[in-house]
């Protein structure tokens, strides 16, 4: 794994999510109301919505376009919809927060 | 020919009575009715749910004016009887009106009493009888400081919980060491005031009043142990008496109340006397089961039935205090015949109390949980021997018989003749007979064949109950829809709620609740926010992570994850030099599309997230504010150019539609609304498709309302033609705030006023000036905390998080 540090959990609002720029496009990390840190492709399965604008509820998310609700464990869409988003593995040391872009690392390597 | 019958008097009981008289002897009697009050009949036990702001007037009234005209009944409305002539058979109204009967019927009802104590004739002193009472006290609590009530019995305290859910600062005197002590023994008293007053209000018992003193109006209240309280408002709540005054007069027997035989029938023959004010064996009666049976026997008695005779019977005590469980029945005092049966749950505040005499029930005292009350209520009246489930007997009905039953089968193993509606003396049998026989699916219905659980409603959850056991699925109780998965309550439900329990936070709404979710859903959360935003101007903390993106980012999200941007054009006004800054803001920022928006603005598409700070700088720079194009809130006025230009204007329509954005920007509603004014019925502005619009006319300005063009297609509604500029804006503004009280989130003007209907809406804006200023001065208020530039707060540093990226990883990073 290629722990790669993104900053502090605080950067983050509770229920909210907020924005890492990489070359293979947006990772959305959100942050639980209890505190739980979960990365995503900041993209809808559906249409490409970004889903760290979306809202944020128990451990899922909701895009802000059409509505999906997207499981931030799993990254499957859940109810009747089909449909998954990479996940990204997370690391939380104290207050830090890391992100695992393992397949970037290949890449480039 | 039809005999006349006079009524004096229009309260529930006459009014229960009319209707058993028309269904058994139609067309008998022609009917007039003298009300003192100036109104309708309407439900009094109601009243308290009106104080605290649960229910409106409106949604209490028994017989509204149509069913007055339907009977042929003449109704004088405040109309005082002065005077009756028993040897011409006439009655004289205060107004001079005299009529003549040949059958009368006395329904006075009672007068508060009044401790004749040094200053109760101050101004500020009230009591708690009827509607005026009420409006009074709302008037009152206004203020939101400081109120005192007089008496701790079931009135004094559903005064002091609407006083207290209306902002006021509440403290109870009660002459006796626990509360409501005619109905509650000391324990259950004791646990009431303890729930009382962990709702903020204060409790003194043993408080002995000896004065009311201030300057001009009520200061303070002075105890007998030298205590002074600070009140600017005090309720006398101490009890009340029969109005037997004017029988008194006219020279018919009264003892404590107008004495009536079985037959309610006075010592005049031909005058009855029923309600509060009558007196029958020997006692006078203030709870509506009786009161109704009295309507039932003197309707039997008018219709030529002179067998109907009145008995007497125990009601049960509920207190209609949202949130406090309590029903007490029958005598509990202690003696040495009587045994009891005790449970306290002190971690459940549950306290329940039987008292036996010979193996049968003869007093109950329920708090916490009162479901068996009606078990209890019937195993009483029946003086069923109870030796067998003696050792069970306190846990109710569902232990009966070994395994605990659900909750259906204790209603369903009730017999058919168990009360199950105490207000209005309904049984189960007839229940589910109406139900059975008239095909009745709905609750509405049964409340309208039955009268069961249609006044107080403490009884609704075993009606509805019953309806499942005899249709089963064919009763949908989800005819309310619930708000979203999280929770079974409508958003009708939710909001009263949030008012009735002065819910204040999400967190709070959804643990008072019992959301079955952690932290809700999209669906959910936005609403409440709204909901608490509007509830609570000045309380609540805007919940930004319950809010969708675009009004969390001020700026509507596009699909491709970019945003739109329209800052505010006043009316749709603009000039030279606001669109210089705007060609300017598009060159530097290289915004790909400018487009001029079906609500006259400027909208600039394809601006990413990270420079909105930016542009919101230099469209600031200009004198823009936010547009809100984005918000569940008022968006645009549409304007055409009026008198100043067009030669058919009749008045200054662009400056009344800038006038009502200024006014209006920035207040969140259930759904977008938005607005347009016309300068005369060609209409350039199309007012008449849009949420609320304007048409001038010579005479005035005429307001329009509930248009839609969306979804739906739908032309205005006319809400009325008011004279003035000031006047319009007064109305649009009740009008709105009104929506904003009662809409559901995501229900545009048009809906909610399809829901409500549009005669309400016209009666409560344009006929009831009293309320339409309340509206107004609502909206008033919470626009203090509302009119705050999104954008400007945004580019001094609010939220920066949004706005920027947490980190960027680059190749080499990622590579490392």
């Amino acid at each position: 794994m290629n722990w790669i540090s993104i900053g502090s959990i605080s950067d983050i609002p509770r229920r909210g999510a907020r924005c890492v720029a990489t070359p293979e496009g947006k990772v959305a990390v959100f942050r639980t109301q209890d505190d739980q840190v979960y990365a995503i492709d900041d993209h809808c399965p559906h249409k490409g919505g970004p889903l760290s604008q979306g809202i944020v509820h128990g451990t899922a998310v909701t895009c802000p376009l059409h509505n999906w609700v997207i499981s931030l464990e799993t990254g499957k869409a859940l109810g009747a919809d089909e449909g998954a988003v990479r996940t990204i593995p997370v690391r939380i040391e104290g207050e830090h927060l890391f992100i695992a872009l393992e397949a970037l690392a290949s890449r480039a390597a | 020919m039809s005999e006349k019958l006079v009524i004096i008097g229009n309260g529930m009981a006459p009014g229960r009575m009319l209707e058993h008289l028309f269904e058994q002897a139609p067309g008998r009697y022609t009917v007039t009715i003298f009300n003192a009050e100036p109104r309708v009949n309407y439900d009094r036990i109601m009243l308290s749910p009106v104080l605290s702001g649960e229910k409106a007037f409106e949604e209490i009234i028994i017989h509204g004016d149509g069913w007055y005209i339907a009977n042929d009944i003449t109704l004088y409305k405040g109309h005082r009887i002065v005077a009756i002539d028993r040897q011409a058979k006439t009655v004289t109204s205060d107004h001079g009106v005299t009529e003549p009967y040949d059958k009368l019927v006395i329904a006075t009802g009672s007068v508060p009493f009044i401790i004749p104590v040094p200053g109760h004739d101050l101004p500020g002193v009230l009591t708690y009888r009827d509607l005026d009472d009420v409006q009074a006290m709302m008037l009152a609590a206004q203020s939101r400081s400081k109120a005192v009530v007089i008496g701790g019995g079931l009135l004094g305290l559903e005064a002091a919980a609407g006083l207290n859910a209306q902002g006021m600062d509440v403290t109870v005197l009660h002459v006796m060491p626990t509360l409501m002590e005619r109905q509650l023994d000391p324990a259950a008293g004791y646990l009431l005031q303890r729930a009382v007053e962990q709702r903020g209000i204060k409790v003194i018992t043993k408080a002995n009043t000896q004065a009311i003193t201030g300057n001009g109006k009520v200061g303070q209240v002075e105890l007998a142990d030298g205590t002074v309280i600070p009140a600017t408002l005090v309720v006398m709540a101490v009890g009340i008496r029969p109005n037997s005054a004017l029988a008194k007069q006219a020279g018919i027997a009264v003892n404590r109340g107008i004495v009536v035989d079985a037959g309610m029938r006075s010592n005049d023959p031909d005058i009855y006397a029923l309600g509060e004010c009558a007196e029958v064996n020997g006692q006078v009666y203030g709870l509506v089961a009786p009161l109704y049976e009295m309507a039932r026997v003197a309707a039997r008695q008018l219709a030529g039935d002179e067998a109907a005779a009145f008995v007497h019977m125990d009601t049960p005590t509920k207190l209609k205090v949202t949130g406090i469980d309590l029903f007490s029945l029958g005598d509990f005092a202690e003696g040495e015949d009587r045994q009891e049966i005790v449970l306290r749950d002190a971690a459940a505040g549950v306290y329940k109390r039987l008292v036996l005499k010979d193996d049968r029930i003869i007093g109950t005292v329920l708090y916490g949980e009162t479901a068996d009350g009606a078990w209890f209520n019937d195993l009483k009246k029946k003086q069923t021997d109870i030796s067998e489930m003696r050792d069970t007997l306190i846990f109710g009905q569902s232990y009966q018989g070994g395994a605990p039953l659900d909750p259906m089968a204790a209603v369903a193993a009730l017999p058919d003749d168990a009360e199950i509606c105490g207000c209005n003396g309904v049984c189960k049998g007839k229940i589910t007979g109406a139900i059975t026989a008239k095909g009745l699916t709905s609750l509405d219905d049964v409340r309208a064949h039955t009268k069961a659980s249609a006044s107080c409603g403490s009884c609704t959850g075993l009606v509805e109950k019953l309806m499942v056991l005899t249709i089963g699925d064919k009763y949908n109780p989800a005819a309310v829809q619930p708000m979203c998965g999280c929770t079974t309550l409508g958003h009708d439900e939710v909001r009263r709620l949030i008012i009735a329990k002065s819910l204040k936070t999400i967190p709070a709404v959804m643990q008072e609740l019992e959301w079955t979710t952690s932290c809700g859903c999209a669906k959910c959360r936005p609403a409440l926010n709204y909901y608490l935003v509007c509830d609570w101007p000045d309380d609540y903390a805007d919940d930004y992570q319950s809010r969708f993106i675009n009004e969390r980012v001020h700026a509507n999200i596009q699909k491709d994850g970019t945003y739109s941007v329209v800052p505010r054009m006043w009316g749709g006004v603009t000039n030279a030099a606001e669109l210089r800054a705007i060609a300017d803001v598009v060159d530097k920022f290289e915004i790909p599309m400018v487009k001029v928006t079906g609500g006259q603005r400027i909208d600039m598409l394809g601006i990413r997230k990270e420079d909105l700070p930016a542009v919101w700088a230099d469209l600031g720079q200009a004198g823009f504010v936010s547009g809100h194009a984005y918000a569940k809130g008022l968006r645009t006025v549409k304007t055409c150019v009026g008198s100043d230009w067009c030669r058919f204007g009749t008045q200054d329509s662009t400056g009344l539609g800038i006038r009502i954005e200024k006014f209006m920007w920035g207040s969140w509603t259930p759904a977008k609304v938005k607005m347009a004014v016309s300068g005369c019925p060609r209409n350039c502005a199309e007012a008449t498709c849009k949420d609320v619009g304007v048409i001038c006319v010579d005479s005035g300005y005429e307001i329009h309302f509930a248009g839609a063009a969306g979804l739906d297609i739908k032309g205005t509604e006319v809400l009325g033609l008011v004279k003035t500029e000031d006047e319009a804006l007064e109305h649009i503004v009740a009008l709105t705030q009104m929506y904003r009280e009662q809409g559901r989130y995501l229900e545009r003007i048009y809906k909610w006023a399809k829901r409500i209907g549009i005669p309400e809406i016209k009666r409560q804006i344009m006929d009831n000036a009293e309320k339409r200023k309340a509206y107004y001065e609502r909206f008033v208020f919470s626009q203090k905390f509302a009119q705050v530039d999104p954008w400007s707060e945004r580019v001094s540093g609010k939220d920066k998080h949004e706005f920027r990226p947490m980190a960027s990883v680059g190749f080499a990073q990622a590579a490392e």
